[in-house]
């Protein structure tokens, strides 16, 4: 049913949607910017950060500590899974990379359904996060509201991180040209395992901060993987503010098309990425020479 | 290509599935399993051409499977048709024309983007047939109620049921697919597809439509999809929407990679250890939903260890306890010098191929007023540039002269800012580097740009093709041998670049002489009018460089030739005519006395301290 009222309250929904789609793509796309990795494993990267963060909280009972230690999970696994395996897969072709990260994924998938089988898991939002919130125009849950300042504050620091510090200077300068890198004096793989550690870390903390608003099961980040992907075509592969762009058209095409009718919102997001090919195909913000 | 056994593969195939229902259950399969691994294989023989072959990874074969499958699963239930074969047969075509529409879009980009995109479409077309398209395919429940096939010949009544009867049905499917998999594989469509795996840059560079043949992979692989996904149905008697999830897609992938990739064989092995694992983990070892948790830890480790998959290890299996292939045995054999002995007769140089335009008198290539602008950085700037029929030209100039960028204008590698290029009055400004080089310009590279996979011979098949064929021929059932000239002209460009000892050895195993030869020689096998030499000295020893100098000295007889160099000695002796480029601007033209003598040019070289 189309009224002005639900537009506006799903456009808040596409907003929280987009927020959390720009995080996890910004992971994504600054993994495969600086180590030419394409991870299919992010989408269950975002679903153990769920897991991790409910098992902290099922220990302490604190929401604060959950994310903490749910994104703080996902960054020490990303960090080994680097160390362990993908290291070994940067002389090989992408194709490789590819196969290898998508086993990886379906080991963490099926990993997680061992331990703590196939039924759905919820986490409660913190108590200052429950009820409603009066907006003036319309009433909106608050957590959900949490979520678009959480997420924002995330994807600053990520920001600050990679704009304003000497490893950020190093990454970025890497996603332009890592052998120019390497061959300065820096340890590459140092700056790489860093990366591939903060680009999980994105996801997972996502996952975990996510993990109120929707039950978690493990086959909840193959879905996001693929809204993911349309994300970063969008924006163009690479690229941050394409990642936080991509991510939040994303989420009102998604949004948006649900109200009228839900079973068109992938059909209207890939149209979306199918337009963006044809007009523009290396995306709104991708650089031009990469392909 | 030679195909020294012929339907050997073919017969050993036949054999096999005629002999699977006595010896398989022996092994603990159900009639029923090994149906399903026959419809996985044959999803996987497409899809094998697809990765395997041309190298595309798409993760979103479901979207065909899933498409052919309830395409033909709607007509025999929804629509009263009867015909078993008929409905295969549309949904086939249905699902090759999607495909066909698929491909146009994802193949926009390679690599990493293609991956994605197929995976978005794929999904796409999950929530499609979940929702939208519900009526006609059942949404989550499916379509229940695909019968099975009756043939009927002179009378004769075949009514396919389950069980083996079925297995007899997907066993003879099985086999037409593999036959016409093999046949496209050893077509010259399925030799330039193994080249774009290998480099597409340079297939295109030959003058071969890689965007159109990628497509061609593309809606071949859609077309087993659709097949198989119909298939899948009449197996079933039920049409299940998972079919078309990313689930299925990914299985498809695994499965291949397990059995190994560019063996056509692959998926059916892969999807025999896939069904035969999930039987034996679940039922016998009681492991229940954990045995995919085993199934990935056993695919991670495979790619991490064995890279051609369960076929691959096997092979390497047989060569560790001395077993070789022909080829192998006889590239042992062939003496390891291969440099011509002094004397020794030298085949003369094919002729260059006929001009569509013999009265054409002026100037073969004409540039004026070639610019290229890098941003800020000026490369080229305002050349004029005429070479003449017959001639050989030569180019030196310092290092950042910008001769790299001049060559790759001259072959439409990369567009001018501004200025024209006529290629024989024609003007190719603009043009792809693809249609320059069916005109009959191309250019050997700096750096080798070779199919490091392929044998020398199919390297040098592939270059010829381009000509004999030209940009985009759909030839899927040809044999090679029978195109008119490709033999000879493999062979005698083989002999000219001087690889016949090694012609049957794979490119990855010559050494940097040979491959700089083979470099050459790929150019040469395009049989171009205009050849450009891009550096064909550089790394070479003192004997390999005058080897050189005297092969380039008896491929310009009949043929315009453009070489660049910085052996300034070597190019003295070559070319009538020398152009000399410094900072991205012409300094100077003429003969090499004038040259050697030309003040300017000795400033740029030396900085002047010659000057007394």
């Amino acid at each position: 049913m189309f009224t002005w009222a639900n537009l506006v309250s799903q456009m808040f929904n596409g907003l929280v949607l987009g927020a959390l789609l720009a995080l996890i793509s910004s992971g994504l796309t600054i993994i495969y910017g600086t180590l030419g990795v394409l991870n299919l494993a992010h989408g269950a990267m975002f679903m153990v950060g769920g897991y991790a963060g409910y098992l902290v909280f099922e220990g302490t009972g604190s929401f604060p500590l959950a994310i903490l230690g749910g994104a703080l999970f996902v960054m020490i696994l990303g960090v080994a899974i680097e160390r362990l395996i993908i290291r070994h897969f940067y002389d090989r072709p992408p194709e490789d990379q590819m196969l290898v990260t998508f086993g990886l994924a379906i080991c963490l998938v099926e990993l997680v359904r061992f331990l703590f089988g196939g039924l759905s898991k919820s986490v409660p939002p913190p108590a200052w996060g429950q009820g409603v919130t009066q907006l003036g125009f319309m009433l909106y849950p608050t957590y959900r509201l949490a979520v678009v300042g959480i997420v924002a504050l995330a994807l600053g620091a990520l920001y600050v991180v990679l704009y304003r510090t000497r490893l950020g200077m190093i990454v970025r300068a890497g996603i332009e040209d890592a052998v120019m890198v390497d061959s300065l004096g820096i340890n590459v793989f140092r700056i790489f395992m860093v990366v591939f550690g903060i680009g999980a870390m994105a996801a997972g903390f996502a996952g975990i901060v996510n993990a109120p608003v929707v039950s978690l099961s493990p086959d909840m980040g193959e879905a996001i993987l693929v809204q993911t992907f349309v994300v970063v075509v969008i924006g163009g592969v690479g690229s941050f503010p394409g990642a936080i762009l991509g991510g939040l058209i994303a989420g009102q095409i998604l949004s948006i098309t649900s109200m009228i009718n839900p079973g068109y919102s992938y059909v209207m997001l890939f149209a979306a990425m199918t337009l963006v090919l044809l007009v523009r195909p290396r995306g709104l913000f991708g650089p031009r020479s990469r392909d | 290509m030679r195909h020294p056994r012929p339907l050997v593969v073919e017969a050993l195939t036949a054999l096999g599935l005629i002999l699977a229902p006595y010896v398989l259950p022996y092994l603990g399969f159900s009639p029923n399993t090994v149906n399903q691994i026959l419809v996985w294989g044959l999803f996987g023989i497409g899809f094998d051409i697809l990765f395997g072959y041309t190298g595309l990874l798409s993760f979103g074969q479901s979207a065909l499977y899933g498409t052919g499958g309830f395409i033909t699963a709607y007509l025999l239930t929804r629509s009263g048709m009867t015909s078993v074969p008929l409905a295969l047969l549309i949904g086939t075509i249905g699902a090759t024309l999607v495909g066909l529409l698929i491909g146009i879009i994802a193949l926009r980009r390679t690599g990493i983007y293609f991956a994605m995109i197929t995976v978005a479409i794929a999904e796409m077309f999950f929530f499609i047939e979940n929702s939208p398209m519900s009526e006609w395919t059942g949404g989550e429940n499916g379509l229940p109620g695909v019968p099975s096939p009756v043939f009927e010949l002179f009378g004769l009544s075949w009514k396919v049921g389950t069980g083996w009867s079925m297995y007899g049905f997907l066993a003879a499917c099985y086999f037409v697919g593999i036959v016409v998999a093999l046949r496209i594989v050893r077509s010259p469509v399925g030799a330039i597809l193994s080249a774009i795996r290998d480099n597409p840059l340079r297939v295109a560079a030959l003058g071969h439509s890689v965007a159109l043949y990628k497509l061609t992979a593309f809606v071949i692989a859609s077309t087993y999809a659709g097949f198989a996904g119909g298939l899948l149905g009449v197996l079933q008697g039920f049409m299940p929407p998972d079919a078309f999830t990313f689930e299925t897609s990914g299985q498809l992938v695994m499965q291949t990679v397990i059995g190994g990739v560019g063996t056509l064989f692959g998926p059916l092995l892969g999807a025999a250890v896939w069904l035969f694992l999930s039987d034996f983990l679940q039922q016998t070892m009681g492991l229940g939903a954990t045995w995919k948790l085993v199934l990935g830890v056993i695919f991670v480790l495979l790619v991490v260890f064995l890279r051609h998959g369960l076929i691959g290890g096997f092979r390497d299996l047989f060569r560790l306890v001395g077993y070789k292939d022909l080829a192998e045995v006889e590239a042992e054999q062939a003496p390891l010098d291969v440099a011509r002995p002094a004397g020794a007769p030298k085949a003369t140089p094919m002729p260059a191929r006929h001009r569509e335009r013999d009265d054409f008198a002026g100037p073969i290539l004409q540039a004026s007023g070639l610019t290229k602008r890098y941003g800020g950085l000026l490369a080229n700037s305002d050349i004029e540039f005429t070479v003449t029929q017959g001639e050989l030209r030569g180019i030196i100039g310092p290092n950042g002269a910008g001769k790299s960028t001049f060559f790759k204008m001259l072959t439409c590698e990369v567009p001018p800012t501004s200025g024209t290029i006529t290629f024989e009055g024609q003007d190719i400004t603009g043009k792809g580097v693809t249609d320059v080089c069916q005109l009959g310009l191309t250019k050997s590279y700096q750096v080798n740009q070779l199919f490091s996979r392929l044998t020398v011979r199919q390297n040098l098949t592939i270059a010829a093709l381009a000509d004999l064929r030209g940009k985009f021929r759909l030839d899927l059932f040809r044999n090679p041998d029978s195109i008119p000239g490709l033999h000879e002209r493999v062979e005698h460009t083989l002999d000219l670049v001087d690889l016949v000892a090694r012609a049957d050895t794979i490119v990855s195993a010559l050494a940097y002489g040979e491959k700089r030869r083979l470099e050459i020689g790929l150019a040469l096998a395009t049989s171009p009018r205009l050849l450009l030499l891009d550096e064909p000295l550089a790394g070479m020893s003192p004997r390999e460089r005058v080897e050189t100098v005297s092969l380039l000295k008896s491929i310009s007889r009949g043929r315009t030739m453009i070489v660049i160099d910085h052996d300034m000695d070597a190019l003295f002796e070559l070319a009538e005519w020398i152009t000399v480029l410094q900072e991205g601007r012409v300094l100077a033209e003429g003969t090499p006395d004038e040259i050697k003598g030309n003040a300017k040019v000795r400033e740029a070289y030396l900085g002047g301290v010659l000057d007394e």
